[in-house]
């Protein structure tokens, strides 16, 4: 196999394993505020419980989160050297801001958030518990910031440089905030912050629903559901708006992508329709086993249900694969759908009192904390697959991209050994998970 | 001053203050194998429990400002340096979970894989820092474009792995006087014993380096003889490093950690003056080379990191100083600890 595609596996594989944790850390660290806030206020010793416990589950995640980060860090150089040469100048710009603003912030106050108990004031503690959360929230936006720029470049120009090997033309950035609010940055800033805090709602519903089913922890159990479930459902339902918002700037600047992640091989005369359910068929350029809504495409792209949306066939031969970014965008979508059921059915169960009763329901919350960790993969999926193949969209392609000089026997080397590693750490961290929930929070007295 | 110029100082910042906070820990992670019971190992690990991780965001943020400052010294060493990279990875990610699994189990095979796992990823990353230091002086063989044109052998040279049991010696001294200073008792007996070995490996190790360089490749140390001033560096590194023992003896062990620190930070100063203005020196031709010109992103992006590192860095001190200072002290086991 070539350098370029192990690369890319290893790449994919790393990058998935690693955005387990981060959504989780984003989403558990605003309720990590939430409940020592409320432990502040009202001193209710249930409280203090409650974050102690998930500060616990917290630090679990942040640990193998950090572990898992500088791998890609040190990625970009090791197996995408031509990639780091072309875009230092702009992409590392915003990766080095993410580590003097967001790193230190987030791993510094870590260390007073975990062991820093009876070390400082609750006050100070819990103005570290704010930094944290604060910090993994900064982190998002430098690396979405270039992310982002690599989807829809802004504020660089290309120019030549001067090299031992003649003149190279590489990426140099012109306007900085150009680059920060690059058109779809900030878009998928809120998409990708709104889908951390599903996560941590869903993490949250899914661990206390298991003790309220359980008959243990209760007061503790109720405490967290609730909570979660208003942020649960205002966050799916936002996630869903902002999902809109977004493909909006797809459409405006990568119509590749979104012919990919619509399934539309080729433009049509009239209105686009909207495929709900499809079977590529990469062969023959068409899709297979359609269900589809008539005009509906045309009408989100372009506000006018007769306008045809391109397909592909306008942008060949520099097309993005079908298969994967349209059934990931597909399977997203409808999971998104199904958290906004899901959460809306929770609260209606709530307002009736029939909620903590109803015990297949809870089952249901137990089991679905597996949905936003699918559904935050897949968005991603889409968002990546969609660009190629392009690394840098219209500028650099993927396979030019990748180190030179770089042997495929290493890159298999570290993709057995990124392989080894992560499967066992996936393994001890279910493992611990588990430990950690079946212990429960401290129980806390409530016989004053 | 030139922007590439203070990059390349700020890049020296960002590597001794890495070298000497997680110097400290991963000194700890060899030693900690010298515990005799689980509650020494623990008390070792708890010392820097709190602090390991905010000591590794220094690497992290190195890397992050080497591909900002100048990509393509950062592209070619991270390509160049593909295994040796991955071995490092490796081990910072043992380290991680290792110092994390450890506590969350009371069995005595589980807690001795991790420490095990503790020692070795320590030992490994600690060694391949120096084996990294030691090829960027001496120069690894890298072609016009840029591209390292070795293998991953060719990296370990006798030089090389003589700068490798530096750095661990170091960090082995470095380790055990922090302890020291963490700890109380019979453990503190235990960890004395190894400032002395520390220091003494160290100062051969230093010594032979020193010989081979003069005698076998004098001209890696051109920069001392063109800046009659530089005579200063070595001078303030020897002192720095003979008041270790001095304050070892004379039984101030955070006297003996700022020597320790100081001796650190002239090491990375030595190490940097050495190279300027080359980041990576090509043993193919010395047209090569990748230095703080050719290698530097433009000067607009250099300025604009230059004002990011001036509202972010101050902070980052200020808070790095009073979360130390909330864990200034001995090392207690509480419910907390691992």
């Amino acid at each position: 196999m070539d350098v370029v595609l192990l690369s890319r596996i290893q790449f994919a594989l790393t990058i998935m394993f690693h955005y387990l944790f981060p959504p989780l850390t984003i989403g558990l660290g605003i309720f990590l505020v939430y409940l020592e806030g409320r432990y502040l206020k009202t001193r209710d010793p249930q409280y203090e419980a409650a974050t102690k416990f998930w500060v616990r589950i917290f630090a679990l995640n942040f640990a193998i989160g950090v572990a898992s980060g500088i791998v890609m860090e040190f990625q970009f150089g090791t197996n995408w050297a031509v990639y780091s040469r072309y875009v230092g100048d702009v992409f590392g710009a915003a990766l080095a801001a993410e580590g003097i603003f967001a790193f230190f912030l987030e791993s510094g106050f870590l260390a007073l958030l975990v062991f820093g108990w009876d070390k400082v004031s609750p006050k100070v503690h819990f103005f570290s518990t704010v930094m944290v959360a604060l910090g993994s929230i900064f982190s998002a936006v430098w690396i979405i910031v270039a992310i982002s720029w690599q989807q829809t470049p802004a504020g660089f120009a290309i120019r030549d440089v001067e090299s031992p090997a003649g003149v190279v033309q590489r990426a140099e950035l012109t306007d900085f905030w150009s680059v920060v609010f690059n058109p779809s940055a900030m878009d998928r800033l809120v998409h990708v912050l709104l889908g951390a805090f599903v996560l941590g709602a869903f993490f949250i519903m899914s661990v206390s629903a298991y003790y309220l089913i359980k008959n243990r922890h209760l007061e503790f159990a109720r405490k967290s559901f609730v909570p979660a479930l208003v942020v649960g459902i205002l966050a799916s339902i936002a996630v869903a708006v902002s999902g809109d918002s977004q493909g909006k700037i797809v459409a405006q600047y990568q119509p590749a992508k979104l012919a990919a992640i619509e399934g539309v091989y080729k433009t049509t005369d009239t209105g686009t329709p909207m495929l709900l359910f499809g079977i590529p068929d990469s062969e023959a350029k068409t899709m297979r086993y359609k269900v589809e809504i008539p005009g509906l495409l045309s009408f989100l792209v372009h506000g006018d249900s007769d306008k045809p949306v391109n397909g592909l066939d306008k942008f060949e031969p520099d097309v993005p694969p079908v298969a994967i970014p349209f059934f990931s965008f597909h399977i997203m979508v409808g999971l998104g759908i199904y958290f906004i059921v899901l959460t809306l059915y929770g609260l209606w169960c709530l307002k009736k009192g029939t909620l903590f009763r109803k015990k297949w329901l809870l089952w249901v919350f137990v089991f679905s904390v597996i949905g936003p960790f699918a559904a935050n993969q897949l968005g991603w999926i889409a968002a990546e697959v969609g660009r190629q193949p392009w690394i840098v969209y219209n500028l650099l392609k993927t396979g030019d991209a990748v180190s030179k000089g770089l042997a495929a026997s290493s890159v298999v080397g570290s993709i057995v050994m990124f392989g080894v590693i992560y499967l066992m750490l996936f393994a001890v961290w279910i493992y611990l998970l588990n430990e950690k929930i079946q212990k429960g929070p401290e129980s806390v007295s409530t016989s004053e | 001053m030139d922007l590439n110029l203070l990059w390349f100082i700020l890049l020296g910042v960002l590597l001794a203050g890495y070298a000497i906070l997680d110097g400290f820990d991963l000194g700890v992670g060899i030693l900690h194998l010298t515990a005799r019971n689980d509650h020494e190992r623990r008390l070792m690990i708890n010392s820097i429990g709190p602090l390991w991780d905010g000591n590794e965001v220094w690497l992290v943020t190195f890397g992050g400002a080497m591909f900002a400052a100048f990509p393509n010294a950062y592209a070619t060493v991270f390509s160049g340096f593909y295994i040796a990279f991955m071995a490092l990875l490796f081990a910072l990610i043992f380290r991680a979970v290792s110092i994390e699994f450890r506590s969350k189990r009371e069995s005595q095979t589980w807690r001795r894989f991790w420490d095990y796992s503790f020692f070795g990823a320590s030992l490994l990353a600690t060694f391949l820092f120096g084996v990294a230091a030691g090829n960027a002086l001496i120069g690894i063989p890298v072609n016009a474009e840029g591209v390292f044109t070795g293998s991953f052998f060719d990296l370990l040279r006798p030089y090389p792995i003589l700068i490798g049991l530096l750095t661990v010696a170091f960090a082995v001294m470095h380790g055990a006087i922090y302890l020291f200073m963490k700890t109380e008792g019979e453990i503190q007996q235990v960890v004395h014993r190894w400032m002395w070995r520390g220091f003494g490996f160290t100062l051969i190790c230093y010594m032979l380096a020193t010989i081979f360089i003069l005698a076998g490749r004098p001209e890696v140390a051109q920069n001392f003889r063109d800046h009659s001033w530089s005579w200063v560096i070595i001078i303030l590194l020897v002192f720095a490093f003979a008041n270790i023992p001095r304050a070892i003896f004379m039984e101030r062990p955070f006297y003996a950690f700022l020597s320790s620190s100081f001796t650190i930070l002239m090491l990375v100063f030595l190490f940097s003056f050495t190279l300027y203005p080359n980041l990576v020196v090509s043993s193919t031709s010395a047209a090569y080379s990748l230095t703080i010109t050719n290698a530097s992103s433009s000067p607009k992006t250099l300025g604009i990191m230059a004002i990011i590192a001036l509202i972010g860095m101050p902070f980052v001190l200020a808070y790095t100083v009073a979360i130390y200072w909330a864990f200034r002290g001995k090392t207690k086991i509480t419910e907390h600890s691992y």
